[in-house]
């Protein structure tokens, strides 16, 4: 074997520093947010569909809490919040007492709460469950998201959705098409070289399917870049985002960062330049209480209303995001008892939360059973695939058979 | 454009989906050789001797520091200290591994390390300390070539996998599934493949009573132990770790998730055809040999016609491996770790026990664009001599053979054209190309 002529590398502090956004792949020296604003194409009055995962099953049962109910008491001694603690919604149901904000938007009529959303046959796989609600597929396993099929029907424009984050969730995977996606960068372009995307991005007749995904991408990058450069080159926007902003396990962010606002700093700059994006895509994830679940669900609970408060305030006032409708959801419940170490193993349903000036505040969906119960796990009644159906009819605008299939019905939560 | 030969586009297949990369001379050497012969070598040498490994010692934290507490006392100095001393040292070892895949001359038993890695994943996040997590990592690149049985025995019972999945506080007065769940889920089995939400439950209290010590060493407390009857996928008794792993893997879908899941790593992200399938079964065998295993899904018939979109680890490390650079300090190890960060794959932080995603997960305008940077930068300091001593006709030819690629596409081939005077954006583009991101 040739041995190898070792050198040093010498990379100039890469990511650290000049770590702004990243933005596509061509040179960014113009830091023009009028002349953005030219550019975008989000008409007037389309809807924006802001969506927040939460990975490791949300405990419902902590999020909206049944306070008047003496089997959440019965099934949760040590874990069930006192009725003096929840932030009470009616006379029976409060919710956590880290969601402050979103209290305040509920007294507003902002904030809509889907109860009991589930599939059939609930799985209790962090991953299976996750990839169900993801791909909207409940019985079989597929390659493609609901998000990702919506783009395959609708054209190849890489602006239609964006995911912060470098790698896609599911959810944005198309078979042909996939959402664009932000994350931190670490240098910009030469044009010379971004010319080459052009060529790279030409598709051959005999292109394995892996190579004509890596072909799209680089087409799509193309007009991302130059759309999304004079956005985010804009100002200040060093963030870091962290890639794997999923996963089961909390990464505090330096600096005591809240690191949903961070993804949702992205998102708002964009939405005020009328970048033509309809979907947006971020993620917390952490929620995997299995012990001494109460402080650190709330914690959690915390980051995602500090966060996604400012952020529908801000949005309520822009001419575009007053369009906005943020949805929130997670794999699963947990158990409705306790376990013995203070905590709650994998559950069914869950409450969807959906906020935002177009949203009519209140409450959808029946309330589950605390006693009638499937092995130890709350019955659902509302699908999830029914609160897409209204977020495709309403919020994007499209027909929603291609992502999630027929026979769906309307919820009303929306406008 | 002149294309390589068949043999010899299989042969960096092999390589690549081996290792980090290649280059040219290695695909001459091995084109044409009987690869069963080869991987023989490979896989029986002992990968110590290798002198990149020898030449980058793990950095062994013996024992997890104490951390620094007392009733009464305000140690708030010390307990920054401290976890500021124990996040450097896994820094050190996650640097570490970077410069060891640069480092040795057979990628081959990091790239198995990785695959393991990735297979049982476990997350620094979580379990923090650099002992746990190296001393997993010791196990994984010792057992990944023997007995399954050994390899999954030592996963459920080592440090770094209890501290993850909650196995140290799986207590048979509160038991906890999470490890039990995950390693029919994800580990042995395969989800939905035959097992039922009683397994689980049982096989938690099996997984009972284990205990973490400071320096990576665990043990069972009969105190902590279930000791009453379970029943595990059929079988009955007074079950402890050890049988519970023999009962998960002698659940007759356990060895056809095994070599399942090895194959996506390993040949293709598409799963194997039922014919090969059996072919793989019937090496890893009731030895459950990893070897064997191993060696069929590089020489099984399908293995040149599988693809693959490489992952950030495997498309970094092959552009540092090939461009001849070492990782020998600190830096050079963060900056490499950095370009794994932002592309999604740090290696010890994979995002969650399922592992790292595959396939069309990784191609994103986010990470084709930081990989254009990345690549852009390490050019400039880069041996590019075989490009640069390349006639200006023959150096698409020359950057293609430099990485392994035995054939441009026409659309790449007009992607280079432009950088033909300039070796550094040539090689840029290049590693890059729809033909250097997918093996």
């Amino acid at each position: 074997m040739p041995e190898i002529n070792r050198r040093k590398f010498l990379i100039a502090s890469v990511g650290a520093g000049a770590a702004g956004l990243l933005t596509g792949v061509v040179s960014c020296s113009v830091a023009d947010l009028e002349k953005a604003r030219e550019q975008a194409k989000l008409p007037d009055d389309a809807g924006v569909l802001v969506i927040v995962t939460l990975y490791g099953g949300n405990d419902g049962l902590s999020t909206v809490i049944p306070f008047t109910d003496n089997a959440y008491y019965d099934a949760r001694p040590e874990l069930a919040y006192a009725p003096q603690e929840v932030l009470p919604l009616d006379a029976r149901l409060g919710l956590n007492p880290a969601l402050t904000g979103l209290h305040q938007l509920w007294g507003e009529r902002k904030l809509a709460i889907v109860q009991g959303v589930t599939y059939p046959k609930p799985d209790r796989s962090h991953f299976r469950s996750m990839d169900i609600w993801q791909t909207a597929s409940p019985t079989e396993p597929v390659s493609t998201g609901w998000i990702g099929r919506w783009l395959d029907a609708t054209g190849d424009d890489p602006l239609r959705a964006i995911n912060i984050g470098a790698v896609l969730p599911v959810m944005a995977v198309g078979d042909k098409q996939t959402a664009s996606a932000l994350a931190r960068d670490s240098s910009p372009m030469p044009d010379q070289v971004a010319d080459a995307l052009t060529a790279l991005g030409t598709d051959e007749s005999d292109d394995k399917k892996s190579m004509s995904a890596i072909r799209t991408a680089y087409r799509s990058s193309r007009t991302f870049g130059q759309a999304l450069t004079p956005v985010l080159a804009h100002g200040n926007p060093a963030v870091t985002l962290d890639p794997n902003v999923g996963g089961l396990t909390f990464t505090p962010q330096k600096d005591g960062e809240n690191p949903l606002s961070t993804q949702l700093n992205v998102v708002s700059t964009c939405i005020k330049a009328a970048v033509p994006t309809r979907v947006y895509m971020v993620a917390l994830g952490g929620f995997d209480t299995h012990a001494d679940e109460r402080g650190p669900q709330q914690d959690l609970l915390a980051v995602v209303d500090q966060a996604l408060t400012p952020f529908l305030r801000d949005m309520s006032s822009d001419e575009h995001g007053k369009d906005v409708v943020v949805m929130v959801y997670s794999e699963f419940g947990r158990r409705v008892a306790a376990n013995a170490s203070q905590g709650t193993d994998h559950g069914t349903a869950g409450p969807v939360l959906l906020a935002g000036a177009p949203v009519k505040g209140g409450f959808y969906g029946e309330p589950p059973s605390l006693t009638d119960l499937d092995d130890g796990d709350l019955k659902g009644s509302t699908d999830f695939r029914d609160v897409y159906h209204e977020l495709l009819v309403h919020t994007i605008n499209t027909d929603p058979v291609p992502a999630i299939g027929p026979g769906r019905r309307e919820i009303g939560f929306l406008a | 454009m002149t294309t390589q030969s068949p043999d010899w586009i299989a042969a960096a297949r092999l390589l690549r989906r081996t290792g980090f990369g290649t280059t040219g001379p290695r695909v001459d050497a091995v084109t044409g050789q009987d690869w069963s012969v080869y991987l023989d070598r490979l896989l029986n040498a002992d990968p110590e001797a290798d002198p990149g490994a020898r030449a980058t010692p793990m950095p062994v934290v013996p024992s997890v520091p104490p951390y620094p507490w007392k009733e009464g006392e305000d140690l708030s100095e010390a307990q920054t200290e401290w976890n500021k001393q124990v996040d450097q040292q896994m820094l050190d070892l996650a640097g570490w591994w970077v410069s060891r895949m640069a480092a040795v001359h057979e990628p081959i038993h990091e790239k198995l390390t990785l695959i393991w890695h990735n297979h049982f994943a476990t997350s620094a996040t979580k379990v923090r300390f650099s002992t746990y997590m190296g001393v997993q990592n010791q196990k994984l690149r010792t057992m990944k070539l023997g007995d399954f049985r050994e390899l999954a025995y030592a996963m459920l019972t080592d440090a770094a996998m209890l501290s993850w999945l909650d196995g140290k506080d799986n207590v048979a007065s509160s038991p906890n599934e999470n490890l039990s769940r995950e390693f029919m889920e994800l580990f042995a089995l395969g989800h939905g493949n035959g097992y039922s939400e009683t397994d689980v439950k049982e096989g938690a209290r099996a997984l009972t009573g284990w205990t973490v010590q400071r320096d990576g060493r665990t043990s069972m407390l009969d105190e902590n132990h279930d000791g009453r009857t379970k029943t595990v996928l059929g079988r009955s008794g007074n079950m402890d770790a050890a049988q519970f792993c023999d009962a998960v893997l002698n659940h007759p879908y356990s060895a056809r998730y095994v070599a399942g899941r090895l194959w996506q790593q390993l040949a293709s992200d598409t799963p194997p055809t039922p014919q090969t399938l059996d072919r793989l079964v019937t090496a890893y065998g009731p030895g459950r040999d990893l070897k064997a295993l191993t060696k069929a899904i590089l020489t099984d018939p399908e293995f040149v016609t599988g693809t693959s979109i490489n992952g950030p680890v495997e498309w970094l490390m092959g552009v540092v491996r090939t461009l001849g650079f070492s990782i020998d300090t600190a830096e050079l190890a963060y900056a490499a770790l950095d370009i794994l960060t932002n592309l999604g794959q740090k290696p010890f932080h994979p995002p969650d026990v399922a592992g790292w995603p595959r396939g069309r997960a990784w191609v994103s305008t986010a990470s084709l664009a930081s990989q254009m940077g990345a690549a852009g930068q390490l050019a400039n300091n880069g041996d590019l001599s075989t490009i640069e001593d390349a006639g200006v006709d023959d150096r698409i030819d020359a950057a293609g053979y430099l990485i392994g690629v035995g054939a441009w596409s026409d659309s790449t081939v007009e992607g280079l054209k432009p950088f033909v005077r300039e070796p550094q954006r040539l090689f840029t583009v290049a590693v890059n190309s729809p033909e250097y991101l997918t093996t």
